[in-house]
């Protein structure tokens, strides 16, 4: 994640308090998810953003999970998501995320 | 679940951008404090 | 189909494509720059990693990228690219090359007006004096160029050897510092190069051309003037196109798209006869995803700089055009959602012409290589992109499901094309686009550009540009 949303992230903790916060994804694969969600729950695996070393424990989910996708108003979801949701292979995201999900 | 949280929208250009996460998670109710998109190339 | 006398035609007479092979450059890299100062042990790891310039013109994707291969040949070859280098490869290709690091830094010095080059004089002798075609070069004992390094100018570096100097424009204007001029006067001569070449391929003369259209992602200006621009006039100039003006288009990545379809409209109007549209590369993006290539074995990828040039005309009968009356935009209340922008790129271009997405036999997007997308967690941008258009084909019924693989696997291609932003995006296609529609292997291609616009804080929206090429009927 880059350093900017890393800093926001950080400073939105502070703010609101971790506990009341929750971030969305919208990755296109998976490769990239289980960096962000770390760098959120654990810290900045790299060592080297704003979020090195800070563990927010903030649950992360990608938008096209369906527990997400349900809350989302049906006529929304239909122009805005449900391509993506042809497109992208939300499973191994979604696997990723709930196990990041279940260590908090 | 979602709620109650405020939420934290990181979309990506080629997948769900920020803006997108943040207008669909508003029309469910919820609070989107922050929306970003990252582009990777 | 529509009726084929309102069509709206501009004829592409070439392209050519070029890649500079610059392994010391990429330190100074946007990313390598900064994480280099942090952690300057980075440095030999990432020397150690750079690769030669016969690797670089054995890498399958570069072969593609000047023609040497088709797009459908490099989905046969074996993986890793990087690892399974083609034997006998050349640097010449059917409508690009690849240029050594000598070479540019030969470009450099010759295309450099304010005195910001100096050259190393024995190594000039040694090595590139013959790059230089008679025209004045600066040169100075190794002395002077350590001097002016430490007084502030940038190193130019040939493997260990410090072969030169790059000073700043100005003591003060931050605009005008050596990094931000090198950066300019690269994307300056990498297009250069693309326009004088392709001149040379298609046997014009440089005083035929009368409008070059510069579309990079450089800015050139001054402190005042940012990005005052007009890249385009100085590289007229560069090549010597004494009868041209010039003018740059920027749109980020979606930058070369806009150009075509400016110049296009500039034939079109009956303005201009022969327009060059051409872009530089960007020395910026070089090794952008660097670390993740070190961490992962890999030889760093994002060693070159890519450009390339297009010259338009009237549309002839029998050869490639493009359909004006095809282009479509993003507009404002476009949404950024994926089916958005498809909607929009896509099925809008296609509708203009009756076309269902069924009746394109080749689609263009961001064909970004993905050997050096993958490792660093970006994933596969071209595939994302064409299974959006394949998900958008099924939503209107043109396809089923089970179809969507076959759709991407025939209408699409693996991507080949250096992380270099602008150069990826859909235009990268169009050489090949050329041949397959000469040898009736296509009949059409779609070409999709998208530009990130949020990245420079403006706006949030995205945004990008679509035209359909085929061959000019009667």
């Amino acid at each position: 994640m880059n350093f900017e949303n890393q800093g926001v992230i950080k400073r939105l903790a502070d703010q609101y308090g971790p506990e009341n916060l929750a971030v969305v994804l919208g990755n296109s694969e998976a490769s990239g998810v289980e960096v962000f969600a770390e760098t959120v729950t654990e810290g900045d695996p790299s060592y080297a953003g704003p979020l090195a070393g800070v563990s927010l424990k903030i649950p992360v989910y990608h938008v096209l999970e369906k527990d997400v996708m349900a809350v989302v108003p049906e006529a929304m979801r239909e122009e805005k998501l449900q391509l993506s949701s042809l497109v992208i292979d939300v499973e191994p995201m979604r696997q990723v995320l709930q196990a990041a999900r279940e260590k908090l | 679940m979602l709620n109650g949280k405020k939420v934290i929208a990181i979309g990506e250009r080629d997948g769900v951008p920020g803006p997108v996460i943040a207008e669909c998670l508003e029309g469910a109710g919820l609070e989107v404090v922050f929306q970003a998109t990252e582009c990777f190339v | 189909m529509t009726d084929s006398s309102k069509a709206v035609r501009v004829g592409i007479e070439g392209v050519f494509y070029s890649l500079a092979h610059v392994p010391d450059l990429v330190r100074y890299g946007s990313k390598p720059s900064r994480e280099l100062k942090a952690n300057p042990a980075l440095e030999q790891q990432l020397k150690n990693q750079l690769r030669s310039f016969d690797a670089a013109t054995a890498y399958a994707p570069h072969q593609v990228y000047i023609g040497n291969i088709t797009p459908a040949q490099l989905s046969n070859l074996a993986k890793p690219w990087y690892d399974n280098l083609i034997e006998g490869a050349a640097s010449n290709g059917r409508f690009g090359d690849l240029v050594d690091q000598e070479w540019l830094y030969s470009l450099l010095a010759q295309a450099d007006q304010f005195n910001l080059v100096t050259l190393e004089e024995k190594w000039f002798h040694e090595h590139t004096v013959n790059h230089a075609n008679g025209k004045a070069v600066r040169v100075g004992p190794l002395v002077e160029i350590k001097t002016l390094c430490e007084k502030g100018a940038l190193e130019l570096y040939a493997g260990e050897r410090l072969v030169g100097a790059f000073e700043p424009g100005h003591a003060e204007d931050a605009s005008l510092t050596a990094d931000v001029l090198l950066e300019n006067l690269a994307a300056k001569v990498t297009a250069a190069h693309s326009l004088a070449s392709l001149l040379n391929a298609l046997k014009l003369s440089p005083e035929e051309i009368d409008f070059v259209i510069s579309c990079s992602e450089e800015a050139v200006g001054d402190r005042y003037n940012r990005g005052g621009g007009n890249l385009g006039k100085a590289i007229a100039e560069e090549v010597g196109c004494a009868n041209a003006s010039g003018s740059d288009v920027k749109a980020f990545c979606a930058g070369p798209m806009y150009g075509i379809v400016h110049g296009a409209s500039l034939i079109q109007s009956g303005v201009c006869n022969k327009v060059a549209v051409v872009a530089g590369g960007s020395l910026a993006k070089l090794g952008m995803k660097f670390e993740s290539h070190l961490k992962k074995g890999m030889p760093v990828l994002e060693d070159v700089l890519g450009s390339f040039a297009v010259i338009l005309s009237q549309a002839k009968t029998g050869e490639p055009c493009m359909r004006l009356d095809s282009t479509a935009f993003h507009p404002v209340r476009g949404g950024a959602s994926p089916q958005a922008m498809a909607e929009s790129l896509a099925e809008k271009a296609l509708a203009k012409l009756g076309m269902r997405l069924t009746e394109v036999d080749r689609y263009a997007v961001e064909l970004h290589n993905p050997e050096i997308t993958v490792p660093s967690g970006s994933g596969d941008v071209p595939r994302t992109n064409y299974m959006t258009l394949a998900a958008l084909a099924v939503m209107r019924g043109q396809i089923k499901k089970d179809q969507m693989e076959d759709f991407v696997r025939t209408r699409g291609m693996l991507g080949y094309a250096p992380t270099q932003g602008h150069i990826p995006s859909a235009i990268v296609y169009l050489g090949h686009a050329l041949d397959a529609l000469r040898n009736n292997e296509i009949k059409n291609a779609l070409l999709i550009s998208k530009g990130s616009l949020f990245l420079g804080r403006m706006t949030q929206l995205s945004d990008g540009c679509s035209f359909l090429v085929e061959k000019s009927e009667k």
